[in-house]
């Protein structure tokens, strides 16, 4: 257990200072500032494989079945003279979107700034139980690590989509993918589950019992509530996804019949009987929805925090903010079945979960127009950090109102496993979450690294990156209106979509730009840890207890007592006040009033 | 400075920070968290089965007829008797927990010693148990014949009476029927055990008694399983009958289903395996109790703590317990 679990009365704690190894203070780090630095630089070098792949399945569809200089250097075997295996596009898709939800949005966002965040913002000078910490990101390294080894696998890595849907995924002769790699792909994310049960205990406990005297809950900055929350979410619905794998691995490896019935291989009769895939359908899906707002809950939260700060404005309706997070978590909870409306559901149990999911819409626009209003009239400070915000909202949006149509079931049904789904799900989940977390890597790069990111580039790196998404994913709606398949390894089979080759190529340079643009970002964000302008302690005169501490990391955070919260996370532009910020550690001046939140 | 005499005021409100405003450590906390996680687990699987069962909601085996063994009792037709008294067992170490954790809180370290002796040796009596009732059930008792469509077919006399395979059915043939062995070419395949009898062995046994009928494994309105004529059992073991199923397993069942048996043994076992846990981590706190770990420490926890996971065990037996055995 920590030395540092339950030293909130002591504050005696940090005047001695262990010595530390090179092995303890970057390996073996139980310090969540490090740790949160750890999950930061895994998640980078997995999204970079997770975006390549992309590009590379993208260049498939535009010019399907051309020979690529760059598929036989990359795929090897897998590109005979260059030209795409299809069983290689299958399994590029699957990793690709394994990769994005879990190892880089999920992990990599939440990981790095609930790890970061909470013991700062709440004023604790660490986690609850640091040891515990270290393991959960040492289980997810070790799981990174099975999910890459899993690319050599001889017959290739797992190729079931990211939902692995038996019999694709149960029958180990199904396909190649479905053999060593499909293995590899449940212990890595069985592995996965336990790191992301370990951290979620952690913040849930430690945003509990560990905020500072005055940090009530309804001063908490929204980040807080917006990672305690998402941890809730993940105790519950990962649990979930284990039975659902633990059954897929009972019938790939002991022959039980959970999600198979009568099959035949080749003119031969399996043994399997009465089993049911829609069984793992509803499993899987139970967490597969709470799970897209795993990932973007984290990213609201960042960005309602970023808002305000570069609005000099409070965040329009804190509490609603909170109301509709929790209202958010809870039908997150409910609405699985609306990805499952052509899977032979009963359509009245559907026309429950259109009713369920379209009730999300509510919280959802809630949070939009506070975001919105909370931009009206302020003193907007246009820093990358911000226009990633703001961008946020955007893409939000944008992918918020084609989930109306696909909720609906009368309406997805036409739609349904098309690129409109691709469009949707990419908007709203993906690149919103995405935004989030450079949102939130520009705005704390100065607390993590002592060092400012460049800003120029980060302006580069928004544009560019905000012109590319779109131009990727806004002719997806079209494409997919007309009837394109999603996961097809090509289309030029059928004469019917041969009018949208076109739209498949200028999605696809749009997709090598966005990538490409990337390396604009990431030079930025190496070359910074190490050369960056020094930050002063609060660069962007934000109100919130992390800018409290020094630039320095020390174990401990504060270097003496940790300060007392005296109001709110969002005392900006306050009327009577010389500064346009007052830090939640002034206390109230006479005759002052705590705003009315 | 009124204000500052407001901000005391509000500052010893329960959820105002700088306290545990759950009156719990953060220790305790994180196991029931845990134990809200891993009910969801449970949940998932006890929701398959739940989805599995109503599937075949017309021919899944009756637990009565299965669970109908006692130890050192053969032949003895005592149904939910021993898993009633594995039950009895498990929720006896549970109680035994209780005052074990009562006596921590007294720092009474000879009577937590005591308790917690009894509490692990409740739950090995329980996984022991639990590993006898699956030998029993992979054994098997009657024996039954599995058609070409998967059903079970078994075999009753003309009072309603189950009649075991071995009754009626007489090997001639069982030396032609060489097991293959990995000695003799082929060492990497692998052939499971061959069944006692043949299908044909069945059709001829059955042939030769005539107060011998089938059983299938639908049930009739009256919750009871369908019995054929003597004619319709002859012609459904010659016709559709592949199979010699003795005793259950992930693959067969001579029960009915076989995925009664795979989740039977998936969901058990699982819970065993919860079990086993927490004897094992039970034994680790029983040395810590009995090295005075936590006298020094002047708390006792850790036993809680423990403690929580134990009845959690105990809890999620008394669901496994209901769906599988009872309704």
């Amino acid at each position: 257990m920590s030395a540092h679990a339950d030293t909130h009365g002591h504050d005696d704690d940090h005047g001695h200072h262990h010595k530390e190894t090179f092995v303890t203070k970057y390996i073996f780090s139980q310090d969540h500032k490090m740790i949160a630095k750890q999950y930061l630089v895994t998640g980078t070098i997995m999204g970079v494989i997770g975006v390549l792949m992309s590009m590379m399945f993208r260049m498939q569809i535009a010019w399907p079945e051309e020979p690529n200089v760059l598929f036989e250097a990359l795929l090897g075997k897998w590109a005979p003279d260059g030209v795409m295996d299809a069983d290689i596009y299958l399994a590029l898709v699957t990793i690709h979107g394994t990769i994005m939800v879990f190892f880089v949005l999920t992990a990599g966002l939440s990981g790095t700034f609930s790890n970061l965040l909470i013991p700062l913002q709440i004023g604790a000078r660490d986690m609850a139980s640091g040891f515990l910490n270290m393991v959960s990101y040492w289980l997810f390294f070790l799981s990174s690590v099975i999910m890459i080894i899993s690319l050599f696998v001889e017959a290739g890595p797992a190729a079931a989509g990211w939902t692995i849907y038996p019999p694709l995924s149960a029958l180990p002769m199904a396909q190649g993918g479905s053999g060593m790699g499909m293995t590899l792909w449940l212990v890595s994310m069985a592995i996965f589950i336990a790191s992301s049960l370990l951290g979620s205990l952690n913040y849930v406990v430690t945003v509990i019992n560990l905020r500072t005297k005055g940090m009530s809950m309804t001063r908490l900055p929204l980040t807080i509530w917006a990672f305690f929350v998402t941890a809730i979410i993940g105790i519950i619905s990962f649990p979930v996804l284990l039975s659902a794998a633990l059954l897929l691995i009972m019938d790939r490896s002991f022959g039980t019949s959970f999600f198979l019935s009568d099959i035949f291989i080749q003119g031969e009769v399996l043994h399997y009987q009465g089993g049911s895939p829609v069984l793992f359908e509803h499993l899987f899906w139970f967490l597969g929805h709470p799970e897209v707002y795993i990932v973007i809950l984290p990213a609201m939260g960042l960005v309602s925090e970023i808002m305000a700060s570069n609005s000099r404005k409070p965040i329009f309706g804190y509490r609603a903010m909170i109301a509709s997070i929790l209202a958010i978590a809870f039908l997150s909870t409910i609405v699985w079945g609306h990805h499952m409306f052509i899977s032979g559901m009963n359509p009245f149990l559907g026309s429950v979960f259109t009713f369920t999911t379209l009730l999300i819409a509510i919280p959802s626009a809630v949070k939009a127009f506070n975001w919105i209003t909370t931009l009206w009239k302020g003193n907007l400070q246009m820093n990358p950090a911000m226009l990633f915000s703001i961008g946020f909202v955007s893409t939000f949006i944008t992918g918020g109102l084609t989930g109306i149509i696909l909720g609906d079931s009368a309406l997805d049904i036409n739609v349904h496993d098309t690129y409109f789904v691709v469009a949707h799900f990419h908007l709203v989940m993906g690149i919103s979450a995405l935004y989030g977390m450079f949102a939130g890597i520009y705005h704390w790069f100065p607390k993590m690294f002592g060092r400012m990111l460049n800003k120029n580039l980060g302006y580069i790196h928004f544009w560019l990156t905000a012109v590319c998404a779109y131009g990727v994913f806004f002719p997806m709606h079209f494409i997919g209106m007309a009837g394109l398949p999603r996961r097809y390894y090509t289309n030029s089979n059928f004469p019917l979509f041969d009018d949208l080759a076109n739209v498949n190529v200028i999605i696809t340079i749009f997709a090598l730009i966005g990538g490409v643009v990337q390396i604009v970002y990431l030079y930025n964000f190496f070359i910074s840890i190490f050369y960056g302008k020094k930050a002063v302690q609060n660069p962007w005169r934000s109100t919130t207890l992390e800018w409290t501490t020094p630039v320095e990391h020390i174990h401990g955070n504060w270097p003496g007592e940790i300060p007392h919260v005296h109001r709110w996370a969002y005392d900006y532009s306050k009327p009577g006040h010389d500064v346009d910020f007052v830090p939640q550690t002034v206390p109230l001046k006479d005759g002052e009033e705590e705003l009315q939140h | 400075m009124s204000t500052t005499v407001v901000n005391a005021e509000t500052e010893t409100k329960t959820w105002d920070g700088g306290n545990q405003p759950l009156q719990a450590s953060y220790g305790k906390m994180m196991m029931w968290f845990f134990i809200v996680s891993d009910a969801l687990t449970f949940s998932g699987f006890l929701a398959a089965y739940g989805f599995s069962r109503f599937k075949f909601i017309d021919a899944w085996p009756i637990a009565d007829e299965v669970f109908t063994h006692f130890p050192f009792l053969h032949g003895v037709d005592a149904p939910m008797y021993y898993v009633a008294f594995m039950t009895f067992v498990l929720i006896m170490s549970s109680v035994t927990m209780v005052l074990a954790v009562d006596a921590g809180h007294h720092l009474n370290k000879s009577k937590v010693t005591i308790y917690m002796f009894l509490t692990i040796l409740g739950g090995l009596i329980f996984v022991g148990s639990q590993a006898w009732e699956w030998n029993t059930f992979i054994k098997g008792d009657y024996g039954a014949v599995q058609t070409k469509g998967g059903n079970i077919l078994q075999f009753v006399d003309t009072d309603g009476h189950r009649v075991a395979l071995k009754d009626f059915v007489t090997s001639d043939d069982h030396a032609a029927r060489a097991q293959h062995e990995d000695k003799n070419g082929l060492w990497f395949v692998s052939e499971g055990t061959l069944p006692t009898y043949s299908v044909d062995e069945v059709l001829h046994g059955l042939e030769a008694h005539e107060n011998i009928l089938v059983r299938t494994q639908t049930l009739t309105e009256n919750g009871e399983k369908t019995v054929l004529s003597r004619a319709e059992s002859l012609e459904q073991i010659k016709n559709n009958g592949k199979l010699v199923v003795e005793g259950a397993n992930l693959h067969v069942n001579e029960y009915g289903s076989p995925l009664f048996a795979d989740f039977f043994f998936f969901i058990t076992g699982f819970h065993g395996f919860h079990v086993f846990s927490g004897v094992v981590i039970n034994i680790i706190i029983f040395f810590n109790v009995i090295l005075g770990t936590y006298e020094r420490r002047g708390s006792y926890e850790m036993v809680e703590k423990v403690g929580l996971y134990w009845h959690f065990v105990d809890l999620v037996w008394v669901f496994v317990f209901t769906f599988f055995y009872l309704v």
